[in-house]
């Protein structure tokens, strides 16, 4: 018990099977360039990009493609030295089809990045590195792809005082950022001395699970001498990634209901993206590529690639030697949130940690009634009924639902995870969450 | 790519933890084998007979009004509802009555309210309750333990409605030769098993083994079981603390009667006991506290049953009052 008690971690949440078995010793791998790139301009939460390039246009790897459109909004890069071919609408990871710079990749160019003259200097003003960010489209790689500079501005008046980066990497399958925090330890720090000294933070930590050993080893030998930043080895659990769960496991302090970390004076960003900040300060590269888990049983190949972002999941796959004929689905994300997908045409994006093949379906399809046996609000990390909820959405009672919180709920996936009824919790918390947003006003 | 799957589309999450309503009932089941043996091994055929009695009048009125053909009986809760009946029986019970019992249980207890998941009282106890008001006399007739195996007392096989034949060589219960004559029975006897009483109740070892392996597997929630225990020892400690030797103490209430089979087995109902940890916490304070009082200061020398019925008529107000208090709310 005490061994247990010395390994931090927030409480409920549930533990799925880790699976990370087949790649967390695969060393990332560049994956070859194709010939066709796939740039959504919504990439990230906010307001979608605006176009800088017309088809026919000649592009270079790196190069701005669409700049953002407001604060909460971030750019787009051409991965690859080619041209323009197009500006059309594209399926898009999330289902739907979305406007997207589609790049014809130049069969003859050595598409090396080219080391910039006008990178950002760490020496800049936090304004100017943040701005700097936002143009080199850095946004969280965790998976919500959320406009990293729009938590490194610190609103006036408002003061931050610890920066967490992200390294429990807690859906199942995903090795990325092991991998990252395992073989770029110093990028990792870096970046995250960056956040520190943008954000004006006095202490840095680093959240990794306890079955990252080695990333937990690498990273404490690379902290330089006399930075105030501690690795914390958090207990294994879901959905701890999330920045509430991360909160409360590190410093046992719940974020208030309606507010930000921030209001707790605390950051949170993913160490891939910490990585990707320091390379853009050591090279100009701005975000063009990242790395993703290709992984599952449906998966002859699994690995660890550094994909160009908008590479088709079609070519990601084919590289990883392509699908077994069991498989029953491909998810882009973990298997807890992700999204299932039915064309493999869609590109890799920004917020793709992972492309996961799995074999069989979730058994989510023989629904019975409740039983009210409360494991739903033990898996819970906001302390919701999702039982309570999941019936009051079905009923449209917008005002109950609001008034137990539903909007506290970030859609984990844990409740529906544990449920023995296999009632779809998470999806009736989407139906509840629009519901509230739509009528709850008044 | 070299062969293109049937890719399908659900939503998230893509994977689940294995566990379906159907699989808890099992496990429960499965963890009733010991105390069925037990009963089998202290009661002979007689518990047999009586297991399978009421488990058909379960299984046939659960099969007889439900909708989706046989759908709900796979979720094996009818199955589980007469075996837990039958545990809560005398063993000299006629069979008629304990079919008769299942079958209100079922049809009184869950179909009418909506099925699985929609009934407010324990359905096992909905169809003790009736028999009890029903058969009064039946229901407190206590046989004595050991005869042999093959030994069936003709009340067992009574005609329906035929009056049985007086033939009972009866006894007390523990309970009843401590309200009525003030005489306590010994732990050791209560735990052993060696005692007369309903068919589950008297091995006190094997029910406490088998709530632990529930607890640790969790299939139920711990804490249910666990303060109904502890809140039968609070308040009969309290009764001898402030009333003296005329009130048995907290270890004879914890192992005597229906209050060990009550707490692993029907406290533990989910559908009918609040689903918060705090209300499972208040459930359970309650059901002790009644408990004592019905032993101790009511007309009949046994309380579990009522208490649980009426604890599960106040669950729905309790679920209310202890909703969870939101991450990051007020009031930690
Ligand atoms: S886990 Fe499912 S069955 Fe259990 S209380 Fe929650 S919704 Fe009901
Ligand atoms: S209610 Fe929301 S936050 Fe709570 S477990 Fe379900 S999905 Fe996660």
């Amino acid at each position: 018990m005490a061994a247990l008690r010395r390994t931090l971690t927030f409480r409920h949440g549930v533990h799925p099977d880790e699976h990370k078995e087949a790649t967390c010793r695969l060393p990332i791998q560049r994956m070859p360039f194709v010939d066709e790139y796939v740039l959504p301009l919504s990439q990230h939460i906010g307001r979608p990009a605006k176009p800088v390039v017309r088809p026919g246009q000649r592009v270079q790897r790196g190069e701005l493609i669409a700049e953002p459109d407001g604060f909460v909004s971030s750019a787009v890069h051409s991965p690859v030295t080619g041209t323009v071919a197009a500006i059309e609408m594209r399926p898009h990871p999330t289902g739907r089809k979305m406007e997207a710079i589609v790049v014809r990749a130049d069969p003859f160019a050595s598409q090396r990045f080219v080391r910039r003259s006008d990178r950002p200097r760490e020496d800049m003003e936090p304004d100017e590195i943040v701005a700097a960010i936002q143009r080199a489209g850095i946004v969280g790689l965790g998976g919500a792809a959320f406009p990293s500079h729009v938590k490194l501005k610190v609103p006036p008046g408002k003061r931050v005082r610890f920066a967490i980066l992200n390294g429990c990497e807690c859906e199942p399958y995903l090795t990325a950022d092991h991998r990252t925090m395992a073989e770029r330890p110093r990028a990792v720090l870096r970046g995250l001395e960056l956040i520190m000294k943008v954000t004006g933070a006095e202490r840095g930590y680093i959240g990794v699970e306890v079955n990252k050993p080695d990333a937990i080893a690498r990273l404490r030998e690379e902290i330089p001498d006399g930075m105030p930043i501690t690795v914390v080895p958090l207990a294994v659990k879901y959905p701890q990634g999330a920045e509430k769960a991360l909160i409360d496991a590190i410093f046992h302090k719940e974020v208030p209901t309606g507010k930000l970390p921030l209001d707790l004076e605390i950051v949170v960003q993913n160490v891939g993206t910490a990585a990707a900040i320091a390379d853009l300060f050591a090279t100009g590269q701005p975000l063009i590529e990242r790395v993703v888990t290709v992984s599952g049983p449906g998966v002859r190949r699994p690995a660890n690639l550094l994909v160009p972002i908008g590479t088709p999941v079609r070519a990601v796959l084919e590289h990883c030697g392509g699908l077994l004929p069991s498989t029953r689905q491909v998810v882009l994300g973990g298997p807890m949130m992700g999204h299932a997908q039915k064309d493999l045409d869609v590109p890799v994006v920004k917020g793709t940690s992972g492309v996961i093949a799995l074999d069989r379906l979730a058994p989510v399809t023989d629904e019975q009634p409740c039983i009210r046996c409360g494991r739903c609000l033990e898996a819970c990390p906001m302390f919701l009924n999702p039982s309570l909820l999941a019936t009051l959405a079905r009923a449209e009672r917008v005002a109950d639902l609001k008034e137990h919180h539903i909007l506290d709920c970030y859609e984990c996936a844990s409740c529906s995870f544990v449920c023995p009824s296999h009632i779809p919790l998470v999806q009736l918390m989407r139906v509840g969450k629009a519901l509230v947003r739509e009528r709850g006003s008044n | 790519m070299t062969a293109s799957p049937q890719l399908e589309l659900t939503t998230a999450p893509f994977l689940h933890r294995g566990l379906s309503t159907r699989r808890v009932m099992f496990e429960v089941l499965a963890s009733l084998v010991p105390v069925v043996a037990a009963a089998i091994y202290f009661f002979g055929l007689a518990a047999v007979l009586l297991v399978l009695a009421a488990t058909a009048g379960a299984v046939l009125v659960e099969w007889a009004f439900d909708a989706q053909g046989t759908r709900a009986l796979r979720d094996g809760s009818a199955l589980l509802t007469g075996v837990l009946l039958a545990l809560t029986l005398p063993p000299s019970l006629p069979m008629w009555m304990a079919f008769l019992g299942g079958a209100i249980g079922i049809g009184l207890g869950k179909t009418i309210w909506g099925g699985l998941g929609h009934n407010l009282f324990n359905p096992a106890l909905v169809g003790r309750a009736f028999l009890q008001a029903a058969f009064p006399t039946a229901m407190t007739t206590w046989a004595r333990p050991g005869l042999s195996f093959a030994e069936i007392r003709p009340a067992t096989l009574a005609w329906p409605f035929m009056k049985p034949a007086a033939d009972v060589v009866t006894t007390a219960t523990p309970l009843g030769l401590a309200k009525f004559d003030h005489q306590y029975t010994g732990l050791w006897p209560l735990l052993a098993g060696t005692t007369a009483g309903s068919l589950g109740e008297t091995a006190g070892l094997v029910l406490i083994a088998c709530g632990l392996w529930l607890a640790i597997r969790r299939v139920f929630d711990w804490r249910l079981p666990v303060s109904t225990l502890l809140s039968v020892a609070f308040f009969s400690a309290l009764l001898r603390a402030f009333g003296g030797e005329a009130y048995p103490g907290p270890a004879f209430m914890l192992c005597s009667g229906g209050l060990l089979l009550g707490a692993v087995y029907m406290v533990t109902d989910p559908v009918t006991t609040p689903l918060t940890p705090r209300g499972a916490w208040i459930f359970g304070a309650g059901c002790g506290l009644l408990v004592v009082l019905i032993r101790v200061f009511g007309g009949l020398p046994e309380g579990v049953m009522y208490a649980i019925l009426l604890m599960n008529a106040v669950t729905p107000l309790i679920n209310r009052y202890t909703q969870p208090r939101v991450f990051g709310g007020e009031g930690r």
